[in-house]
């Protein structure tokens, strides 16, 4: 197992948000995870990634049978786990270029020179195979991007960071039709036995593009669904409503919870 | 009047340094009248500017300490050297510098193409320029750039004509210090219509400790020329109080462009109390760029005087304060005729409880017309305790001014760390990356060794500082 969350709380600011997730992904696999507003998708792909505003409150989060939650968030980076951001942040003053050449370098083994040359035709290669325009390498990191430029910059640095697991946290949100297919070649590009994601969404579109072997259902803090890619569908006929009767039926919880 | 041999003494001491000092003369602690003498003395300098640092040395004991900016008060005039020599004459090519010196310089990490760039400068050690050979290229358009002990025996009608024109010697209790006891620094002059293509660079160091360095540099660039002069500082690190009090002159001609850049980084024991200022004549442009690392305490505001018509004045200041330093810097710029412009760039940068002040004066005389100045400062705080201040002063007794002044301060946001940090850096690189960023824009206007230098001092700064 790559990954394995078991009974998983977390708060933020003293406020519980993650009420006990259990989610377990193999190697090479593709994750949906799916939910409304407010049910935990980012508080999620944050803990992960090692976010120290989230706070873990208990359960256990295993890396390859590693315990992740003893690493920092570098290390868990250099470890091969990436997230790109539903609202990637601003670096005023430092270009994508040397950005990317400074991430690589942190990825070089011992002795390791970068070989600056090929690195570059390498960015080169992918800013084309993304559709973006050369000059972004130029340019402070998401400094001025628009939602769509900052969601291909993830893509971006996944695919020059080849990472082991990708969590994407809505990053089909505010794309469109054009760049959901580009953002979606870049998923499939890295796809293979080494290469995992969970692809955080609200919609069925990006899914048509690249598809889920799991979709999981996060609501209120909890997996309260899981499935094959059929799950979609029901989700997209039936909307939230039916998986909030479903769960008003077996637990009942205190606030309400706005829908999607 | 007793022989300089009396006051100057050869001494050889064992430091915590890892090089020994070479000096051959050194004035004994403290300064009178002797010791100028003797200072002037070594230097065989003509009866006019003896003359001068004697009056210099007068204002000096007569001025009092500046009641505002940093704490000063810990200076001990009397515990300082004020003149050492380190070795025997200037030396002319690299291959002629000492290994020891040599050693300096690698320790200070000057990258190698700028060693190799060194061909055309002079570089000072100690208090005195000992390394400088003047590229050919240079001497063939003209253009003179030598220690300004030289400049008085070569060029003496050029230096007294200009020499402590811009600063007085009674203008402030350092700049008259460093009049009285003045020793290495930079000579430029440009003839009329030439360009110099390579920045001209110094680069000094004090390697005695308490020892004082007061570099002087003159820059006269005639009319329709441009020069951009670059100097840059490091200082090995002591544990007692040592003083740097330099004057820089700049005379930009008609038409003339001259651009100063330095960063310096001085070991945190330093006092660096530094007058720069520049008269720029009928559409000449001066450019100041000034980078601030290190230092116990920085006193430094370049001005700009826009003596004539379409003159224009641009400063760009960068402090980085960090523990138990000050750095109180800015511009200065006097709009003195019509149809003068004026830009003011500020950026600091404090942390671990440093102190950065952005002291400013924007002064535009009665009357003047057409006036247009753009104030923008920029603070970063790295953490709670630091401490960043604007002090924008403006005397403003025109109507016709257009006048733009913008502050901000910023905190480094934890979203920035965290999503550097989530891409593979340690939470101390990811915030020199984004203190990088953040200077980014002035440090563009650097040459690239000077940019490359600057980033790399700020990554040292950074060690060890978040957490
Ligand atoms: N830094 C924070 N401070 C305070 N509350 C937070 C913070 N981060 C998340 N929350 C709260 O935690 C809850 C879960 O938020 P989260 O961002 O994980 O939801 P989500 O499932 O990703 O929603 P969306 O679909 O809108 O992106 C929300 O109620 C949110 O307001
Ligand atoms: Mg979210």
């Amino acid at each position: 197992m790559l990954l394995e969350i078991k009974n998983l709380t977390a708060s933020v600011e003293g406020k519980p948000i993650l009420k006990g997730v259990d989610f377990s992904l193999d190697a090479g696999q593709t994750h949906a995870i799916m939910g409304p507003n407010g049910s935990g998708k980012s508080t999620l792909a944050n803990i992960l990634m090692g976010n120290p505003e989230y706070e873990v409150t208990g359960g256990s989060l295993l890396w390859n049978g590693t315990d992740l939650l003893g690493l920092e968030p570098h290390e868990r980076a250099l470890a091969g786990l990436f997230l790109s951001y539903q609202y990637p942040v601003e670096i005023p003053g430092l270009t994508v270029g040397k950005f990317l050449k400074r991430a690589a370098e942190t990825r070089l083994e011992g002795e390791e020179n970068l070989n600056v040359g090929s690195y570059l035709k390498e960015i080169r290669e992918n800013m084309e195979f993304l559709e973006m325009d050369r000059n972004f390498i130029n340019r402070y990191l998401n400094t001025g991007f628009s939602g769509g430029e900052k969601k291909r910059m993830e893509i971006l640095q996944m695919l020059m960071f080849k990472p082991r697991l990708a969590i994407l946290d809505e990053t089909d949100s505010g794309l469109d039709i054009d760049a959901l297919r580009v953002v979606s070649r870049g998923v499939n590009r890295l796809k293979g036995p080494g290469f995992s994601s969970i692809i955080i969404t609200h919609y069925q579109r990006i899914l048509d593009y690249v598809k889920p072997d799991r979709v999981h259902v996060l609501y209120d803090g909890r997996i309260v669904e899981s499935g094959g890619p059929e799950l979609v569908n029901e989700l997209e006929k039936k909307g939230y409503e039916w998986i909030k009767k479903q769960v008003r039926g077996e637990v009942s919880h205190e606030q309400s919870v706005h829908s999607a | 009047m007793s022989s300089p041999s009396t006051v100057l003494n050869k001494e050889e001491y064992q430091h915590g340094y890892h090089f020994p000092d070479q000096s051959i003369f050194k004035t004994r602690r403290g300064l009178d009248e002797e010791i100028i003498r003797a200072i002037s003395g070594q230097k065989k300098e003509p009866e006019w500017m003896l003359d001068f640092r004697l009056k210099a040395y007068e204002a000096f004991r007569q001025k009092s300490m500046p009641n505002w900016g940093a704490d000063l008060s810990r200076i001990d005039f009397d515990n300082i050297y004020y003149y050492a020599k380190p070795t025997e004459e200037q030396k002319r090519t690299w291959e002629d510098v000492p290994e020891d010196i040599k050693e300096t310089f690698d320790r200070i990490g000057i990258p190698e193409a700028e060693k190799k760039f060194l061909a055309g400068v002079g570089a000072q050690y100690d208090s005195e320029v000992v390394y400088h050979n003047l590229k050919e290229e240079l001497e063939k358009q003209g253009v003179v750039f030598c220690s300004p002990e030289e400049a008085v025996q070569n060029h003496p009608d050029l230096v007294r004509k200009y020499f402590g024109t811009v600063i007085p010697y009674r203008d402030n209790k350092f700049a008259a210090l460093n009049s009285a006891v003045w020793s290495g620094g930079s000579f430029v002059y440009v003839p009329p219509g030439i360009r110099v293509d390579i920045p001209l660079q110094a680069y000094f160091r004090i390697n005695s400790e308490n020892f004082g360095q007061f570099e002087r540099t003159l820059i006269i660039a005639d009319e329709g020329s441009f020069v951009h002069y670059v100097e840059g500082c490091t200082a090995p690190v002591y544990t007692t109080d040592s003083l740097h009090s330099a004057v820089v002159e700049i005379i930009a001609l008609e038409g003339a462009r001259v651009r100063y850049s330095t960063i310096q980084n001085w070991s945190g024991d330093v006092y660096n109390l530094v007058t720069k200022r520049a008269f720029a004549y009928k559409n000449a442009t001066v450019e100041w760029v000034d980078g601030n690392l290190g230092s116990k305490r920085t006193m430094k505001y370049p001005s700009v005087f826009l003596k004539e018509e379409g003159a224009h004045g641009e400063i760009l200041s960068i402090a980085f304060a960090g523990q138990g330093q000050e750095q109180d810097t800015g511009g200065k710029v006097f709009h003195l005729a019509d149809n003068t412009s004026s830009v003011i760039t500020s950026k600091s940068i404090s942390k671990d409880g440093g102190v950065s002040s952005y002291r400013g004066m924007i002064k535009v005389h009665p009357g003047r017309k057409n006036i247009r100045s753009r104030v923008v400062c920029d603070a970063l705080l790295l953490d709670e305790k630091s401490v960043s201040n604007t002090y924008p002063y403006m005397e403003i007794a025109s109507e016709d001014v257009t006048m733009e002044h913008e502050a901000s301060v910023s905190k480094i946001s934890d979203d920035q760390l965290f999503y550097l940090q989530s891409r593979g850096f340690t939470e101390e690189e990811a915030a020199a990356m984004i203190v990088n960023g953040f200077l980014d824009p002035l440090v563009k206007e650097l040459p690239m060794e000077y940019a490359v230098e600057l980033n790399r001092l700020i990554e040292l700064q950074m060690e060890g500082s978040v957490g």
